[in-house]
């Protein structure tokens, strides 16, 4: 398959990573950025052993990291900061699928 | 991710600060930047799911090491950088994606409130699953 014939691939994974972070990341950071570290609620971790809790994780963790790369190597371009197009392309979609493997490996270890 | 060839675009000169010179420009790449804050979250909470590989005890002690002011300060930029992705997101998706009624199409402003309706559903339902289901 040519490079090119993948774009749409990104952008359906951009477009469904956006989503998932605009419906459900914000009440993500409240919990565990506030609520948790600050004793309002108290977690031991039990939950993440359920496979349908992993599969959530899974979808919530991975799916925004395209979300990210797709728009932070277009505002790096839109920037003009002269660096170049295609191993700027690498690292950032790169560093989507290396998250997406890690988180993967992350939760089948816990 | 592929663009036609460099010599085939047309690029206006640009200086590299264009985008502080408007407000539009400006909040265009806040929207942007959204996504990196976003993803820092989903890296630490990845990491402090990560230590429940070495039991219970360490994830706890690891959240609580959250509580301090800079960690309180990063996760109040995060929320908040995260809240505007999500409300410009429901302002696109009215623009991309309209909704007609028989042959009337709704308007945008009733796609994007419709839209913060469902995702404060959302957040409420998911925190008191979690507050219900939590070990």
């Amino acid at each position: 398959m040519k490079g090119k014939n993948i774009e749409p691939l990104w952008w359906g994974l951009f477009s469904a990573g956006g989503v998932i972070a605009a419906f459900l990341v914000p009440v993500h950071i409240i919990l565990f950025g506030f609520a948790v570290p600050l004793g309002w609620i108290s977690d031991t971790g039990a939950l993440y052993r359920n496979w349908l809790v992993k599969l959530y994780l899974f979808v919530l963790i991975a799916l925004p990291l395209y979300h990210w790369a797709h728009r932070f190597y277009f505002s790096l371009n839109d920037m003009r900061l002269g660096l170049p197009q295609r191993p700027l392309a690498i690292l950032c979609y790169g560093a989507a699928v290396l998250g997406t493997i890690l988180t993967a490996w992350v939760l089948l270890r816990i | 991710m592929n663009r036609p060839e460099k010599s085939k675009l047309y690029y206006p000169k640009m200086p590299a600060a264009w985008w502080l010179r408007k407000r539009s420009y400006f909040l265009f790449m806040i929207r942007e930047l959204s996504s990196v804050f976003i993803a820092l979250f989903l890296v630490v909470y990845l990491t402090q799911l990560y230590q429940l590989s070495g039991g219970s005890e360490t994830y706890v002690a690891f959240a609580r090491r959250l509580a301090s002011p800079g960690w309180i300060i990063f996760h109040i930029a995060a929320l908040l950088f995260a809240i505007y992705h999500s409300i410009t997101w429901f302002q696109s998706t009215a623009v991309v994606m309209p909704i007609k009624v028989g042959e009337r199409e709704v308007p945008r402003n009733v796609v994007t409130a419709v839209n913060v309706v469902v995702w404060i559903v959302l957040s409420l339902i998911i925190w008191l699953l979690f507050v219900a289901l939590r070990g």
